[in-house]
């Protein structure tokens, strides 16, 4: 009796999880579903109600007009630049730094690393203000380097990689140093191949924000060559408010490479996650 | 992490003393070499900035003149600025509203996900994508949806016999309820994925022995799970409420700051001191000295905190 009782009230319970995992999902994903949609439609369809999710003459034209309304494509490069020039400089500097953090002993590393996590307290807008005209006095406004200056050095990636480290026993490099490996050579053969989850966790984040970053170009970037996709996006949306599926086409347009090397990598986000929050 | 720099320091005293400095001095070389790519762009880039904006919050300077020290003049300009009070309070509704909800959203999708469940990955990467995806195209979609005339949202309310349709971003009420409903929309899944592997830090037995002694789902979860989840409820809570107290492009895109002041933050209030308004840099830079002030105080305060419990 007991254990049929039990069994029927796991029953009920899992279909609760369903129903309740459906409904998060629903809500997750409506909102691109609905972008997906839009970005086929005549500006006149795109609000009609109820919702036609699968449009009857589907616009591809969308897909087309947007290339030659606004220069996408510069804006689509320049982002494609930045984004993988500052993700190789973070992955390397970051890890580079953190392998000294986490296998080495030498003076004031104690006080280094506090350093390094004080300053990940410190919001960037608390001194985006100087370092604009620290920059501008080094007339790298309106380039970009000045992103990739602004991006590549983390102290946040140094603590991530650093945290990851340190969960790889210190044997296997003392074995190393035995059989004559230098340190470097220790973090190029051992340490770098283990650290592929917590280096793809660096790579989702490095690239998805310096893709998606905002403030950062809006501040520095004004002449139209040198903008990115998010900023050239934000100035097609205020520009031409009312072209809603133009903007909708671009919007996923401007969505695909994250959601690309995101599909790509996440198998390993969840890995590399937890390997970060495991205590050290 | 307290255990750590005991470590380290046993390790390190009895070496320095006995062996050949050479050698000491070779293998400090050698770790500097490793950290100073990093250190190196970090000092030029970020700590310089840094100090320079103490320095420039007690100064005026339109970066065209000469920088001219005023003492504390900025500060208690501060006091009577009204556009600095608003953003001031709208920050912490912010905080107030986004850490909580989105706090215990992704926790209690992490624990459904940490069932046994079919398609966990794919609950997992979906509801992690709006936090990877675009701000300026999510923050599009949600602006068409959530529009207050043709919106769908609007659409299927009145549809459903709702008279006062809410004006959601154009009304001065609703519209920082907007914008928090928004980020929890999108960040939840990162703070989702920091609890899941959480979770799967946690020990499975223990939640075993709790069963046995007869103790109910709640209680197993509020006495045994919770408990030993504190870590990354630390990181979590220290992370959203440093992440909304830097809330700046949400309200850019999604409200323009308004109706009036009712969603400006002090990201954005800064942002409005130095570059669209005539710049005066000392003064903003005083906002970003409250703006950081905030985030050490929450800072200080959680790091006591959890070293306390330890």
């Amino acid at each position: 009796m007991k254990i049929s009782s039990q069994k029927r009230s796991n029953a009920v319970s899992r279909v609760a999880i369903y129903v309740v995992l459906i409904l998060i999902t629903a809500l997750m994903l409506i909102p691109f579903l609905w972008m997906l949609s839009a970005s086929l439609k005549m500006n006149k369809d795109v609000f009609s109600f109820p919702i036609k999710w699968i449009p009857e003459n589907p616009r591809w034209k969308n897909y087309i007009d947007i290339w030659t309304k606004i220069p996408l494509l510069t804006f689509v490069k320049n982002s494609t630049k930045l984004t993988i020039i500052v993700t190789l400089l973070q992955l390397f500097t970051s890890s580079f730094a953190a392998y000294a953090f986490a296998k080495m002993n030498f003076r004031g590393k104690n006080l280094l690393f506090l350093g390094y996590i004080a300053t990940i307290a410190v919001p960037w807008q608390a001194y985006m203000v100087p370092q604009f005209m620290m920059m501008r006095a080094w007339h790298l406004n309106n380039t970009h380097l000045a992103i990739i200056c602004l991006q590549a050095f983390s102290a946040f990636g140094v603590f991530l990689m650093k945290q990851f480290y340190e969960g790889v026993p210190s044997e296997l490099c003392e074995a190393a140093r035995i059989d004559g490996l230098t340190e470097y050579g220790i973090w190029f053969r051992v340490m770098l191949p283990l650290s592929k989850p917590a280096l793809s966790t660096l790579t989702i984040f490095t690239f998805v924000s310096t893709w998606n970053d905002f403030l950062g170009p809006l501040i520095y970037l004004t002449r139209d060559e040198v903008k990115t996709i998010q900023i050239g996006l934000r100035m097609f949306i205020s520009q031409y408010s009312a072209e809603y599926g133009l903007i909708m086409a671009a919007s996923v347009i401007a969505l695909i490479p994250v959601l690309i090397i995101f599909l790509a990598l996440q198998k390993y986000f969840v890995q590399g996650v937890a390997a970060t929050g495991i205590k050290g | 992490m307290s255990t750590k720099p005991a470590e380290v320091k046993t390790a390190q005293n009895p070496n320095t003393k006995k062996r050949g400095l050479s050698r000491d001095v070779r293998n400090n070389l050698t770790a500097y070499s490793f950290i100073a790519p990093n250190f190196i762009g970090f000092c030029v880039f970020t700590l310089i900035p840094m100090v320079f904006a103490i320095g420039l919050s007690f100064c005026n300077w339109d970066g065209q003149h000469a920088i001219e020290f005023v003492g504390l003049k900025n500060f208690l300009d501060l006091a009577g600025d009204k556009t600095f009070k608003t953003a001031f309070v709208n920050t912490i509704v912010y905080c107030v509203g986004t850490v909580p909800l989105t706090l215990v959203c992704s926790l209690g999708l992490a624990l459904l996900l940490n069932q046994n469940v079919k398609l966990r990955n794919f609950f997992r990467t979906v509801s992690f994508f709006p936090y990877v995806a675009s701000l300026v195209a999510v923050a599009a979609v949600w602006n068409m949806i959530f529009s207050p005339s043709m919106g769908p949202v609007n659409m299927l309310l009145s549809s459903l016999g709702v008279e006062n349709l809410p004006r959601w971003a154009a009304g001065k009420d609703t519209a920082m309820i907007t914008v928090i409903l928004f980020s929890v929309w999108k960040n939840m899944g990162y703070y989702m994925v920091i609890y899941l592997a959480g979770l799967q830090g946690t020990n499975p037995s223990l939640v075993e022995a709790a069963e046995l002694d007869g103790a109910n789902k709640w209680h197993v979860f509020w006495h045994v799970t919770l408990p030993q989840l504190r870590p990354t409820t630390f990181f979590v809570t220290i992370t959203l409420t440093i992440a909304s107290f830097k809330v700046y492009d949400q309200m850019y895109m999604i409200t323009q700051g308004g109706p009036g002041d009712a969603t400006i933050t002090l990201v954005y209030d800064i942002y409005n001191i130095a570059f669209v308004n005539t710049p005066k840099y000392g003064y903003a830079s005083a906002v970003a000295m409250v703006l950081f002030a905030l985030v050490l105080a929450i800072t200080l305060f959680q790091f006591r905190n959890s070293s306390n419990n330890d």
